[in-house]
């Protein structure tokens, strides 16, 4: 068939479309982790393991119990933003003066609680919630729907976000706190409050995301681990902290997996990866969107 | 008159330090008081334990006659007392807009968000012709403007102005005293804190000298600068 994308390398725009598919979601948990850095000032190292318990919810509450899909991704939205204010105010709250050292530790071990308590509860098995969404056709290109989809939530996600912070009175006071936190308290702002409201954002984000990695992957404890230290990697390249350097870093990360992954391997791609992260440590250690 | 603001043997200090010895003062609705002093003295602490940054270690403090010691910072901005911190403060990366917006943060406050923003930008034009840009690329005097404005804009009883002067070019200061001029012809109480001895009792009604924590001198604003102590001091005359 003479298709649009003729003269072109077919493959490898399917994985440019891929790599960008993927980097939505990517930079939709690129974006919880940095919002709560960059207010809390606390790196929450278990955070793709709060993405792994929503898969669960999803799994549970769809697969074993019947719910329709659109009511169990909803209820892992809310349970994970719970989860989030339960991490927050469990863990985070009564370390928020020590050494990070401390709070990277602390939230270290919930990362190893929830991958237990998640074996405990469910075994080691991998587990799928069984919904295959279709292949769309496009010319000569094939994209999956899922994918499309997840994409396309992520981004909704994302604006939704940046309107939030944007046009409410919380949010304005959420991107102060991250600029001066010592001084909000003169505008009437309560810390501890921006702080349980941002976890329960970060929370839902992780949430969101839950949903739609739940369409294409399956979900198992340590599915956290395959994404966990790329969402990190994002993040540092971006600048921790840095929303919008992470929202970049995302799809520069995406692309080199998947194009990578195109070239040569998917493990290959990782190294290379990870190796354009090392470099531009070096390079730019403030992260990609440092002037 | 009853003061707006009483303090009454307060206390306070950091640690195992007390900055702060039995400081009693009281500001009367309406007026300018000044609370000047050297470096040290405990001028900032004053202004920190007033708006709730700094716990009360001692003593009581009322506002309207309601006793208001002790209670966190963002319950203090809804007592209605407004601070304008040392070295302003101003979020830098958000919009002056933005900026004024947090400042009208508690609920009583955001009610009235646009009358207010708009007495805010008739008080100082300029902040409207910024009102898009960041509030760290304002200028000095600018950024002074603004960080009052933000105070101004949770409809305090009382605005706490530590320091105004501080860090501003000798041309920038005389504008800001300009600026407390125009505030006071609103009819708001004023608590000033300020090194700036000569300029400072130019514009209040009152003053205290403050001196290694406690209160060494109480007076009119003539009588204090009519005293030789001040005078030698202080005012280098």
């Amino acid at each position: 068939m003479q298709g649009w994308a003729d003269g072109m390398d077919i493959y490898l725009l399917e994985a440019v479309i891929n790599g960008i598919l993927l980097g939505g979601v990517l930079a939709l948990l690129a974006l919880g982790l940095n919002l709560i850095f960059g207010v809390i000032d606390v790196v929450w190292i278990a955070y793709a393991d709060l993405v792994m318990c929503g898969m669960y919810v999803i799994f549970w509450l769809y697969a074993d119990l019947g719910w329709p899909l659109p009511l169990a991704c909803l209820a892992a939205i809310v349970g994970v933003a719970a989860l989030g204010v339960l991490v927050h105010l469990l863990i985070i709250a009564p370390i928020l003066g020590s050494a990070p050292i401390n709070q990277l530790l602390a939230t270290g071990g919930l990362l190893f609680f929830l991958q237990n308590f998640a074996t405990l509860l469910f075994g080691t098995d991998f587990r799928n919630i069984g919904v295959r969404l279709p292949i769309i056709e496009l010319g000569d290109i094939y994209v999956s729907s899922a994918r499309l989809l997840a994409f396309a939530m992520a981004l909704v996600g994302a604006v939704a976000l940046w309107l939030f912070l944007r046009r409410t009175y919380i949010g304005t006071a959420i991107r102060a706190i991250a600029q001066d936190r010592d001084i909000v308290g003169l505008m009437g702002v309560d810390q501890r409050h921006v702080y349980l409201v941002t976890s329960a954002i970060g929370g839902a984000l992780a949430g969101l995301a839950a949903c739609l990695l739940a369409l294409q992957y399956d979900v198992h404890p340590f599915v956290g681990n395959t994404f966990g230290p790329l969402i990190f990697m994002i993040c540092v390249l971006g600048g921790l902290g840095d929303m919008i350097g992470g929202f970049v870093a995302a799809f520069i990360i995406s692309q080199i997996i998947s194009i990578g992954g195109y070239y040569a391997s998917t493990e290959l791609s990782y190294v290379l990866a990870f190796t354009l992260f090392i470099v531009l440590m070096f390079v730019r250690p403030r992260g990609i969107l440092v002037r | 008159m009853s003061a707006l603001l009483a303090l009454d043997a307060v206390s306070a200090g950091y640690g195992s330090f007390r900055a702060l010895f039995d400081v009693s003062l009281e500001v009367a609705q309406g007026q300018a008081v000044g609370v000047i002093g050297p470096n040290g003295a405990g001028k900032t602490t004053l202004m920190r334990v007033i708006s709730g940054l700094l716990p009360l270690r001692g003593g009581a403090m009322t506002l309207d006659g309601r006793a208001v010691g002790g209670l966190a910072a963002h319950r203090m901005v809804e007592q209605g007392i407004a601070h304008v911190p040392e070295n302003r403060r101003l979020f830098p990366r958000l919009t002056v807009e933005d900026n004024l917006r947090i400042g009208a943060f508690i609920p009583q406050a955001r009610k009235h968000f646009a009358g207010q923003l708009a007495r805010v930008y008739e008080l100082f034009p300029r902040l409207k012709e910024r009102r898009d840009q960041a509030a760290g690329t304002l200028s000095g005097g600018e950024q002074q403007m603004c960080a009052i404005g933000r105070a101004l804009m949770s409809r305090p009883k009382i605005l706490l102005m530590d320091e105004p002067s501080a860090g501003l070019a000798p041309l920038v200061v005389a504008q800001v005293f300009e600026l407390v001029r125009r505030i006071r012809a609103e009819g708001l109480t004023v608590l000033i804190v300020e090194q700036n001895v000569q300029q400072v009792l130019d514009v209040v009604d009152r003053a205290y000298l403050l001196e290694v924590g406690s209160i060494r001198l109480a007076g009119s604003a003539a009588e204090l600068k009519g005293n030789d102590f001040i005078r030698k001091a202080y005012m280098g005359l």
